[in-house]
């Protein structure tokens, strides 16, 4: 009697999942396809605009570089459950604290950055923990974060030295040890000798006559692959990861089985503001000074390039890998329409249908892994 | 049979004034599987609670392995290996099976001194005691949201047994589903039970419970109403155990023994 029931080993129910199907449930499927379309689009219609000279190229990677620096941020915090608004003004803020601790406080660079790091993390938590603490949605949190940022970000400048520009960052940070990390380039070397053995431009007048156009890989580029190898094999390659993805899918289902769910999204929180600052610490670098405009809709940019990457908005789920390649589209659309000559305005409406068919493919894509009709 | 795993001796639970267990007395052995039965709001789900750590009782004493035990929270009595099912099973859709079979107890393997999910692993153990249960996985990498109901119940039991329970609680697994899947579950209990692991089995179901209990125990509003050995008892006077007698004969006048 007590073997009434048969096992029953295979479901005939079940079809075979085809290929198809099952490439079609990876997460990074719409920024590969996304990026293939765009680069045969800009191949086609831009091929002589210059955008694939080693200056053209040069100049879309450094604006992908930036939008996949916030990305992998908001990437892995939207697949632990949360979103960051504040990431925007985070930039603003973070250059400007570093302006003010360099040049009006006359601290060393290197001090400035350090400090001005250690303050965005702590910022980061304190989003964290009042997500966790009040239960509120991090969407309401951290919006109050976006203002409350940006009005320190004008404030300080205003009154401490009655502009909203800080220059005199690049003179200060001359010989610094600390400061090429952010805004030095790498293989210098390599590209001049690619400019001497004629296989890329060089200039043919001026001071810098004999020296290639593009004279190596900046910084920004580095942090942002960097970053990227990071995020990705944190996501996928360790424990930590599981409990990124469990912690975004059901935070209950998780706590239950021991997966340290408050912890975890306040780290994210901390890596978001890290990569902001990473970012804006750059940006001050290059340009050697800071604004308090800086940075202003970068969340939305970041999040659009996690979303257009395959993330589902609703957390759990997502690839850091298809957050870099949709901040490749980002940037490779953006500089690739100024270069085809087009309208700048109609970037953002490019823009606004990408990201509808991104959210729909996203949930297509759900209800195909869960099996909801 | 040998020592009890568990002995819950006169348990009372109080929720303000409402009393859900009246003093329930209870012996749970190794490799037997304890059927808990009675109608709505006997106090089944309230009982269990208090085993799992989810409630401490008003008064009583709980026997672990012969030792009193006092859990202070849910992780107290899972790390003692009693691990109870849940109705929600506590899994994630999104996530394939085997990053929810180790979900919260991720292997590792050291690459550079540096800790990785060792996914290789997990993935061999996963399809591995999934065929120990009797379900093909299509591979290890498939969502949770693609099993069906009965699945998914085979899934949480497997992960629980494969990581050190005791005691296995299931409160109503077989409630949501269909002959099919209900059939697997209970074959899933059966090969548990085998393993010498003791089984808590919550149901309405008369037949489910006679299917693989080995004892069957009834509640009815917050108290015990015997315990019967599996071949001492037919399923008609379990039925009218369940519902407290009288009724149930007189249901059964009317509706001709269709119940
Ligand atoms: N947290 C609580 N607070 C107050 N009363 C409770 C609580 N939990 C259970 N009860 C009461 O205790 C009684 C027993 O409930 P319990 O959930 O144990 O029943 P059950 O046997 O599991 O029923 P079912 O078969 O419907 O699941 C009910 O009358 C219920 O209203
Ligand atoms: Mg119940």
């Amino acid at each position: 009697m007590t073997d009434t029931a048969t096992p029953d080993t295979s479901d005939e129910r079940v079809k075979e999942m085809s290929a198809f199907r099952k490439a079609l449930i990876r997460p990074e499927l719409g920024g590969i396809c996304g990026t293939i379309i765009v680069f045969l689009f800009f191949a086609l219609f831009a091929h002589d605009s210059g955008m694939f000279n080693s200056q053209g190229v040069m100049n879309w990677s450094v604006v992908s570089a930036q939008f996949m620096i916030i990305a992998v941020g908001a990437c892995l915090l939207m697949i632990a459950g949360e979103f960051d608004l504040s990431v925007g003004s985070m930039i603003g803020f973070a250059g400007m604290m570093i302006a003010i601790f360099s040049v009006t406080l006359s601290w060393p660079v290197w001090m400035a950055i350090l400090v001005t790091f250690a303050l965005c993390l702590a910022l980061g938590a304190l989003n964290g923990f009042i997500v966790i603490r009040t239960g509120l949605p991090s969407f309401i949190v951290t919006l109050a974060f976006l203002f409350i940022l940006r009005g320190f970000t004008i404030y300080f400048p205003q009154t401490i030295e009655r502009k909203t520009i800080i220059g005199g960052v690049k003179d200060a940070a001359e010989g610094d040890w600390l400061a090429p990390i952010f805004g030095g380039k790498i293989l210098t070397g390599l590209f001049q000798w690619l400019g001497d053995n004629g296989l890329i431009a060089v200039f043919e007048r001026g001071t810098r006559a004999g020296e290639p156009v593009v004279d190596g890989i900046p910084m920004l580029i580095v942090w942002a692959l960097m970053l990227v190898v990071f995020g990705h094999i944190l996501l996928t390659k360790t424990r930590f990861g599981n409990w990124i993805f469990a912690s975004g899918g059901d935070a209950q289902a998780a706590r239950y089985v021991g997966v340290p769910v408050n912890r975890v999204k306040i780290l994210m929180f901390m890596f978001t503001a890290f990569c902001a600052c990473v970012f804006a610490t750059c940006q001050v670098m290059e340009f050697g000074s800071a604004g308090a405009d800086r940075g202003l809709l970068k969340e939305f940019e970041a999040i659009i390039a996690v979303v257009i990457g395959g993330a589902l908005l609703t957390g759990g789920y997502g690839s850091v890998i298809g957050a870099a390649l949709g901040a490749l589209i980002f940037g490779v659309v953006q500089q690739g329409l100024f270069f085809a000559g087009v309208e700048s305005s109609l970037f953002r409406v490019f823009l606004g249908v990408l990201l509808l068919l991104a959210v729909i493919l996203n949930t297509y894509i759900r209800r195909m892994i869960t099996g909801e009709r | 049979m040998a020592d009890p795993i568990i002995r819950m001796v006169d348990i009372e639970k109080h929720f303000g004034r409402v009393i859900a267990l009246a003093g329930v007395t209870l012996e749970i052995f190794p490799g037997e599987c304890h059927c808990l039965l009675g109608d709505n709001g006997a106090g089944k789900s309230t009982f269990i609670k208090t085993m799992s750590g989810v409630h401490k009782p008003t008064h009583g004493e709980i026997f672990f392995e012969g030792q009193p035990l006092h859990f202070d929270d849910p992780r107290d009595a899972i790390t003692a290996g009693i691990a109870t099912v849940y109705q929600d099973l506590a899994m994630i859709p999104l996530m394939s099976v085997s990053r929810n079979f180790f979900m919260g107890n991720e292997p590792l393997k050291r690459i550079a001194g540096f800790p990785f999910f060792d996914h290789a692993r997990a993935n061999t153990v996963t399809m591995e005691e999934m065929r120990k249960m009797g379900i093909n996985l299509r591979g290890p990498d498939q969502a949770v949201g693609t099993l069906s109901g009965g699945e998914r119940q085979t899934v949480a039991i497997a992960r629980a047994v494969y990581f050190g329970a005791k005691v296995l609680i299931l409160d109503e697994p077989t409630s949501a589903l269909g002959v099919r899947q209900t059939s697997n579950v209970l074959a899933t209990i059966d090969r548990v039970r085998k393993k010498g692991i003791a089984v808590v089995f919550i149901t309405h179901n008369v037949r489910h419970a006679l299917a693989v209990g080995d004892r069957f125990t009834v509640l009815n509003r917050g108290k015990t109403m015997g315990t019967a050995m599996q071949g001492e008892i037919t399923p008609e006077e379990l039925q009218d155990l369940m519902a407290g007698g009288q009724e149930m004969a007189e249901l059964e006048g009317s509706l001709g023994g269709t119940v």
